[in-house]
């Protein structure tokens, strides 16, 4: 039995009715695809293209197609990797930490940002993959039997934990992804009228019967697997930022990485979250699952994390002075006023300054200004993570070393396809799957009421059973069952 | 009949509140509920059904330990004994170095391990066809099935069900169900 606020606003608008969730959610599945999703699906095919030929000049003549340099053997790869890797972070946190938290507010959205996670860590692992050069040798990073070599794999290096850590965390999105899916593919197999469409959501429900057992170990299930993604998706990005933390490089030597990069990631990802949603309810008129209150809560979101990667920010540069370390010191005023200084003041009024916008409600609840603020900070978290990367190392120890990046017209095809095939993936994603969670939207409907649920277990009722079926009453109207007893 | 089928007499809920209450006072009227099917997880419905906790959280436990236990073995054996390198004058085994890995594989482990022991004893797995009793029960209805012989008289059923709020009750036959 949960108390639920009287004052609270409903968490999905509309007094919707089971059947209504289970119409709205599968229309855009059973429909034909309309002519805005074909012609979003071809720009990101095309770009998808852009990538594939990217991808097809590295492979053929090799790295020299990058822009990397002597000085410089990291730039926009690792960047990119570590912007697509904190962007999944989010779905995580949707739906692994919200879940613990008990946020119900979270069941309308968490399906689409798990699969932005799954999505966004494919488009991540492209870019360590190709960087190997030989990605046709990339199952050499496991611990394989040493025939292949004489050594074992060194554990003692953050690039191995790196395997072990996007290895585990896509596969346990994928997996708390799909157990979710189940019953929704279920729901659209029963409603399937085309034979293609009965076998393939039979084949992908798993025989899903909705039956009280299954339910009641699917729930056990969910709260163990987010009970271990939790630490997970704190991990990732602890050993993600332990590329950098565990070098000796200035500018990245530096103990407090492991929580800055967790923040910057969330924060990042929860601006990609808000930028897919406020596009995806409006195509497929999803304003009474995503509400206002969705994208202010995800706003909070935003700016508390937004706040601790400021925090982290000034927190380094005073690290720097305090540190005494001349070449520490160098690194961070190299950062501020060196030839990247564009980069680094993009990256600060990006990400602290327009969060803070979001102390004024009326943008916290403005869709215009949250669509472009999300789309802001994602561009100042791909410049934080270019700041930390290309301006520690585009200067180093030996002056006569010192030289600038610019990036090939490879790497920026390789990280504009990159793109392509994400929003390929997230719009097939949004066609033929379930983009909210119905099963779990549907246990939320009658917590948006007045008086919330009314089961009171085993004690009392028994004699008064005589209660009407509320036939025809939308399910998140107020019942009033007290007036039976 | 054939041997084979099954025949159920359905109770077709609206409200899961309604249809907990009525779950009790079937199950108290001496009549064996077969399984009930609903849209979602219905929180109390396991004490109404008298459904056991699921042990999934001992098995989650043991898969973790076993994951752990496997993680540490594998960076133990191979960089300790069988090709030990001197990687920065440091230890061969530098258990702080190994604790990524350890962990990454914990979780793994119990993940992978949950979903399929889930799967597993729930007997799901991709198939052709899914039959049903009812196919609303994964839209917008609670559906008791309780199971008939020729001994159940399908009148009284009828009437348990109606009197405690079902909205329809149907009677269906299954074969392999």
């Amino acid at each position: 039995m949960q108390h639920v606020s009287p004052v609270r606003e409903p968490l999905v608008t509309g007094g919707k009715t089971y059947h209504d969730v289970t119409q709205d959610i599968c229309r855009q599945v059973e429909a034909k695809p309309n002519i805005r999703w074909m012609a979003a699906l071809s720009v990101a095919l095309f770009f998808l293209g852009v990538f594939l030929y990217s991808v097809y000049r590295t492979l053929w003549y090799g790295i020299g197609e990058w822009g990397l340099n002597k000085t410089v053997g990291w730039a926009w790869d690792i960047t990119n990797f570590v912007w697509w890797v904190g962007i999944g972070h989010a779905g995580t946190l949707i739906s692994a930490v919200l879940l613990l938290f008990r946020q119900k507010w979270r069941s309308s959205i968490n399906r689409a940002a798990e699969a932005m996670t799954i999505f966004a860590v494919i488009c991540a692992a492209m870019f360590p993959v190709l960087h190997m050069g030989r990605p046709w040798l990339a199952y050499w990073v496991f611990p394989l039997q040493n025939t292949f070599g004489s050594l074992w794999v060194n554990f003692n290096s953050p690039l191995l934990w790196d395997v072990f850590a996007i290895s585990t965390y896509f596969t346990v999105s994928l997996v708390f992804w799909y157990t979710g899916l189940v019953p929704d593919f279920a729901t659209i197999r029963d409603r399937a009228k085309g034979p293609i469409a009965k076998v393939a959501y039979s084949l992908l429900s798993f025989g899903w019967k909705g039956s009280a057992k299954h339910w009641s170990r699917y729930e056990t299930v969910s709260l163990i697997l987010a009970g271990v993604s939790t630490p997970l998706v704190l991990s990732v990005h602890t050993i993600v930022s332990m590329d950098f933390a565990t070098s000796v490089v200035p500018g990245w030597h530096t103990t407090i990485f492991p929580p800055y990069f967790v923040a910057g990631a969330i924060f990042s990802g929860f601006a990609m979250v808000l930028t897919l949603m406020l596009i995806t309810r409006v195509v497929f008129k999803l304003e009474d699952y995503i509400t206002l209150e969705h994208i202010a809560l995800m706003n909070k979101i935003m700016m508390v994390t937004g706040s601790i990667v400021g925090v982290a920010y000034i927190t380094e540069f005073f690290i720097a002075w305090y540190s005494q370390v001349e070449f520490e010191q160098y690194a961070f005023i190299n950062r501020a006023t060196g030839p990247y200084w564009w980069a680094y003041w993009s990256m600060m009024t990006c990400n602290v300054i327009s969060p803070q916008l979001v102390w004024i409600r009326r943008i916290r609840y403005s869709i215009p200004a949250t669509f472009v603020l999300s789309i802001i900070v994602n561009i100042g978290m791909w410049f934080e993570r270019f700041v930390i990367i290309v301006t520690s190392l585009h200067r180093d120890y030996l002056p006569s070393s010192w030289v600038m990046f610019s990036p090939s017209i490879i790497d920026i095809g390789i990280y504009v396809g990159t793109l392509g095939l994400f929003f390929t993936l997230f719009l097939l994603f949004a066609k033929f799957f379930p983009v909210v969670n119905m099963a779990e939207v549907k246990t939320i409907l009658k917590y948006t009421v007045d008086n919330g649920p009314t089961y009171t277990g085993n004690h009392g009722h028994h004699d008064q059973a005589h209660q009407p079926a509320t036939h025809g009453v939308p399910a998140s109207a107020p019942v009033n069952y007290d007036k039976h007893e | 009949m054939t041997s084979m089928s099954k025949r159920f007499a359905l109770g077709i809920f609206d409200d899961e509140d309604v249809l907990l209450h009525a779950i009790e006072n079937v199950r108290e009227a001496g009549v064996k509920i077969y399984e009930v099917f609903t849209p979602f997880p219905i929180h109390g419905i396991d004490d109404a059904l008298g459904i056991e906790r699921s042990r999934l959280p001992i098995a989650a436990f043991f898969l973790g330990m076993t994951g752990l236990s496997f993680a540490l073995w594998m960076q133990i054996y191979m960089l300790g004994f069988d090709w030990p390198m001197i990687i920065g004058g440091k230890p061969h085994i530098a258990l702080p170095a190994f604790i990524p890995v350890a962990f990454e594989l914990t979780v793994f482990f119990t993940c992978h391990g949950m979903v399929i022991t889930f799967y597993t004893i729930s007997s799901l797995y991709p198939r052709w066809k899914t039959p049903v009793l009812d196919v609303r029960s994964t839209d917008d209805k609670f559906v008791v099935a309780i199971e008939m012989n020729e001994k159940t008289d399908l009148n009284h059923l009828t009437q348990l069900l109606r009197a405690n709020g079902a909205s329809e009750v149907n009677e269906k036959e299954m074969t392999k169900f």
